[in-house]
């Protein structure tokens, strides 16, 4: 069975409908990267996934886990998909540690000194062991990614949402961040990225989804969809004539 | 007739004002205490919560206090309650102030980036848990300089309170004013002591409001 | 409970209630326009005036700001008359109301003069202004509209502290009441009545200001 199950997937803001019947089966261990022009449905289907925004119509499951609207739901699926996001959304009142730390405490109960061990633990795998105290606002923006990506690690999650989480940062301070990445991918981590890295997507990822205009338009590995792209809207949009 | 000097009226009014500062802190902690949970409520996930929530405030700001008031004082005592001035005068004043303290509050929630909501609602936190733990703290720093401020609402609200019966400052200064016919030095007093109790307040929500809008700059 | 509710009287005093109204319309009226006027007229001594002028005005705006409207309205009421200054109730509670906003709508209106780009006065001076000139013709328009939301609901705050003026028996809405329970001993329903009278002129009077600042900003008149 798949890991991350999306059935006929529809959403809808008003009358407008972003999402038109996503069909998507994500397997264990897949570093998938979802790529199209901006108001495509790209990421609304991400954040849809974990229940940040409701689905009009289809289903989602994850591990087993149903996408339902109720909180008991949310939590079990949100337990299993961590998210990074485009802005960080550290929380400024705490330190670096305090940010990795607090859901493992309130949601899952750990105790405070095993908390702290897997946040250490999870900063020393994002290469920031030493800024355990620092505040987010004395942090770089790659830092407060990679931070980020901390905090969701400490959740151990079965997946990992990434939503543009390179497009805030200024371009010399993308590869710290892409490289661990590279390194999540390349232990296995199951990855759904939004990105506009086509490099890294082309390099890293083991399937392209392209979306467009709420669908998904074509799909494959990434030699295929880069090197061969069937549909004109994909080559338009990767400027292949 | 007796003279009075100075020092006799001002005396009294000073008296007086142990009253108006403790019905000013009554009102001023009971009020958040109210305007706490008309915050949960205006924020609810459910509509007619918000609603509610909603309509109270609106009530409760769209009318004169002096009818709150009113309403309190003969209100109550449809009950077949004999009410005393000074538990009408709580009453008006906490739920006036939950009013306002509770939109005050609601405004510094809705500060707070909605970045805030998801990232912890992605980190599987429950409603209260990401209100608890991520936005409150956040929320409650914004909040302190417009929470001081309305402190001194609060103050001069409870002058209102004299037209009740209820005997603090201003109701004192009436009084003193009759015996003394002298209604240009005992209100000129009277309006020195408001000024006294409310100015520091004033200035110093002035003051942690500019310390704040630095510290964001910084940022 | 075994209260009886009785609207009866309603009949008989309906007009002092709506005498009531046109006093409370009129003291807000007289306020608005004349209190915003001289906030204006301070914002800009406390933003732009001279350097003499400025405590006195900062002095009147902390005074009224930091002690009750009821006390002021005493002060003025009873304690001028002292100084043989002697006024109506009426007159007295005009003053009271346009002093009061004087002082707020200052605040508010400092406040938006201040968040006025620097290159509007130096486009101004520029173009050969003067700093009044200036002010008035480039910067004070844009100022109110930034803040006409915050100056609009201080007027609806200031028109519901006028209730108080029938303390010192100007003939208000309150005092139309007061009046009417003592004469019926229907205390609770005269002042329900009275508050959702007061709440209806409150939400009267937003639609007013935001209809007023609709046509006095043109920006916003032509979006």
């Amino acid at each position: 069975m798949s890991l991350i199950a999306i059935t006929e997937v529809r959403k809808s803001f008003g009358p407008n409908e972003v999402l038109k019947g996503i069909n998507l089966d994500v397997e264990p261990g897949e570093v998938i990267a979802i790529i199209g022009k901006s108001g495509s449905g790209k990421s609304t289907l991400l954040r849809c996934i974990n229940g940040l925004e409701t689905i009009s119509d289809g289903s989602i499951s994850v591990a087993g886990a149903q996408l339902l609207d109720d909180e008991a739901h949310l939590k079990a699926l949100r337990l299993k998909v961590g998210m990074i996001f485009q802005q960080f959304n550290l929380f400024p009142h705490l330190t670096v540690g305090g940010n990795v730390m607090l859901s493992q405490m309130v949601v899952k109960k750990t105790a405070k000194p095993e908390a702290e061990d897997m946040a250490r633990k999870m900063l020393e795998r994002v290469g920031l062991s030493q800024k355990f105290d620092a505040y987010p606002d004395q942090l770089s923006g790659g830092q407060q990614q990679r931070v980020a990506i901390a905090r969701a690690l400490a959740m151990q999650p079965i997946a990992l949402l990434c939503d543009e989480i390179t497009s805030a940062l200024d371009p010399e301070l993308v590869a710290e961040v892409l490289a661990v990445v590279r390194e999540l991918a390349a232990e296995g981590m199951t990855l759904l990225m939004v990105t506009h890295e086509m490099k890294f997507a082309r390099d890293v990822c083991s399937r392209v989804v392209f979306m467009h205009q709420g669908r998904v338009h074509e799909m494959g590995r990434p030699e295929e969809v880069f090197a061969t792209p069937q549909t004109p809207e994909l080559k338009q949009f990767l400027g292949v004539h | 007739m007796i003279e009075f000097t100075i020092w006799d009226i001002l005396r009294n009014l000073l008296l007086a004002t142990r009253w108006t500062i403790l019905l000013s802190l009554v009102s001023f902690v009971g009020g958040g205490l109210v305007g706490l949970v008309l915050l949960f409520l205006r924020i609810s996930k459910r509509k007619w919560l918000r609603a509610l929530a909603k309509y109270y405030i609106e009530l409760f700001q769209g009318t004169p206090l002096l009818m709150q008031l009113f309403i309190a004082f003969f209100g109550l005592g449809l009950f077949g309650i004999d009410v005393p001035a000074w538990l009408a005068a709580g009453l008006a004043l906490i739920l006036w102030s939950a009013a306002f303290l509770g939109e005050i509050w609601r405004g510094c929630v809705e500060a707070i980036a909605k970045g805030q909501w998801e990232a912890s609602a992605s980190l599987a936190m429950g409603r209260l848990q990401q209100m608890r733990y991520v936005i409150l703290p956040q929320a409650m720093r914004i909040a302190v300089p417009p929470t001081v401020g309305f402190s001194v609402q609060v103050i001069k609200g409870t002058a209102l309170t004299s037209i009740i019966g209820f005997v603090e400052l201003s109701k004192a200064g009436t009084v003193v004013t009759n015996a003394t016919f002298q209604p240009f030095t005992v209100y000129g007093l009277v309006a020195l002591i408001y000024f006294a109790l409310c100015w520091p307040l004033s200035k110093s929500s002035q003051i942690l409001e500019r310390k704040l809008n630095v510290a964001h700059r910084n940022h | 409970m075994n209260y009886q509710f009785e609207f009866g009287w309603l009949v008989e005093y309906y007009p002092q209630i709506v005498k009531g109204i046109a006093i409370t319309i009129q003291l807000i009226a007289v306020g608005a326009v004349a209190g915003i006027a001289l906030g204006t007229v301070c914002a800009w001594v406390r933003a732009l005036g001279p350097a003499w002028a400025k405590p006195v005005v900062a002095a009147y705006v902390e005074l009224i700001r930091n002690t009750p409207f009821l006390i002021q309205l005493f002060f003025i009421f009873f304690g001028l008359p002292s100084l043989g200054l002697k006024l109506s109730e009426l007159q007295a509670a005009n003053i009271a109301m346009v002093v009061n906003l004087g002082a707020y709508s200052s605040e508010i209106i400092r406040a938006g003069i201040q968040a006025t780009p620097k290159g509007q006065f130096e486009a101004g001076a520029s173009l050969a202004m003067t700093p009044f000139e200036t002010f008035r013709h480039v910067v004070l328009i844009p100022s109110l509209e930034r803040i006409w939301p915050a100056l609009s609901s201080q007027v609806v705050i200031v028109m519901l502290g006028s209730a108080v003026v029938s303390q010192i028996a100007a003939e208000d809405l309150t005092f139309a009441a007061n009046f009417i329970q003592s004469r019926t001993f229907r205390a609770f329903e005269a002042y329900m009545v009275s508050t959702a009278v007061y709440l209806l002129l409150a939400i009267l009077l937003r639609q007013v200001l935001g209809t007023v600042g609709w046509l006095i900003f043109p920006r916003r008149a032509a979006r």
